[in-house]
């Protein structure tokens, strides 16, 4: 089985401050986009399956 | 830099950089999904009934993101080796701007969560499917075959198979004759195309003790069977016109195209010295790719324009 270690030990950013604050806001906005996708998805999804139905129910 | 390539062959690499989206990307191997969905594609287009638009959209989806998910957990256990190959050494662990961990918890969120919502919106069989591809592709090909047998790409190879069978698998709810008969065709064309890359790429493998065919048999063998597969797929590729798969354009194109695909194994088969030898292999190579893409393209040509005419 390959290595598949963690380890954190004696790193050195390459890239720190303003440029790393940067790229973990881009993450966040990407994740923040592809939750809003899952919602966007199970929604149509759902009224794509029901149709019709979605009005056909007693009231 | 440097220090993050002499760890790397125990594929224990610090993350030295704040990663970026594109890095993330770059986990998903792109290039090859972007092949999983359009071999998907067809595979939906080419299924007798319909899906709505919406559903077909998830579906294509969830295919292509439970394909990256497989190429990230691949990177995660092959980091390693990737890490001592030109063509991978830049990738995003190996770099160290990803860690194995880090990819390895995006590969398990993403293939579970395209196998959930691929089941649940669209159909099980499909669901089913997309797991099946993805498992296939982490442990029989990455963990079991790769680094123990030649015939790694052969049986791994399947995982690459499987994606125009989820599709169509996303509008029958089944697995039929034709989707098989799909699947086989990237299942045999799997062998020639690798083979022919790793003719001249077979240093970079074997530095990494990867037991491609080149390595282990030697280079004459890997052309000998490098012909063998490619008469076994040129007919093969002919035959879903003679199940109704495909119309006249796709027999004509399959017979042409699995012409020269025959004369350029045959080629690979003779010219074995050399940079010509080298040139034949490469030549195999790029036409492949054109190969595949061409008989799939005529495919989902013939039944989209079906489908308007109907």
């Amino acid at each position: 089985m390959a290595g598949h270690g963690d380890s954190r030990q004696g790193e050195v950013p390459e890239v720190a401050g303003e440029e790393a604050r940067r790229r973990q806001r881009m993450r966040s906005w990407a994740i923040a986009g592809i939750l809003f996708f899952l919602v966007v998805v199970f929604y149509a999804a759902t009224i794509v399956r029901l149709g019709g139905n979605v009005m056909n129910r007693p009231l | 830099m440097t220090d993050v390539v002499a760890q790397a062959h125990v594929g224990d690499v610090p993350r030295l950089n704040e990663p970026t989206v594109g890095d993330y990307v770059a986990l998903l191997k792109p290039r090859v999904m972007s092949l999983v969905v359009f071999t998907a594609l067809v595979g939906m287009v080419a299924a007798p009934g319909s899906l709505h638009p919406v559903l077909g959209f998830i579906a294509l989806t969830m295919i292509a993101v439970g394909a990256g998910a497989s190429g990230a957990l691949n990177m995660w256990y092959d980091a390693d080796i990737d890490a001592r190959m030109a063509r991978t050494a830049a990738r995003p662990i190996p770099r160290g701007h990803v860690t194995a961990g880090e990819a390895l918890c995006f590969g398990t969120i993403l293939s579970v969560g395209s196998v959930l919502v691929l089941g649940l919106l669209v159909n099980w069989v499909a669901g089913a499917l997309l797991a099946l591809t993805i498992a296939f592709y982490v442990f029989v090909y990455t963990m079991w075959l790769k680094r123990r047998t030649p015939q790694n790409i052969v049986i791994g190879g399947a995982a690459g198979a499987f994606p125009p069978m989820v599709g169509w698998a996303a509008v029958t709810g089944s697995v039929s004759l034709e989707s098989v008969l799909l699947f086989l065709i990237i299942f045999f064309w799997t062998p020639p195309h690798f083979w022919a890359l790793a003719l001249y790429r077979c240093r970079d493998y074997e530095r990494v003790g990867v037991p491609m065919l080149p390595v282990v048999s030697g280079a004459h063998e890997t052309r000998r069977q490098i012909l063998l597969y490619s008469l076994l797929l040129v007919p093969l590729a002919v035959t879903p016109y003679f199940v109704g798969l495909g119309g006249i354009t796709y027999l004509v194109t399959s017979l042409i195209l699995g012409a020269v695909f025959l004369a350029l194994a045959l080629n690979v088969r003779r010219v074995t010295e050399g940079r010509e030898g080298d040139a034949a292999a490469k030549k195999l190579f790029t036409f492949s790719i054109f190969y595949l893409f061409a008989l799939y393209a005529v495919l989902l040509g013939e039944h989209l324009v079906k489908g308007l005419a109907g």
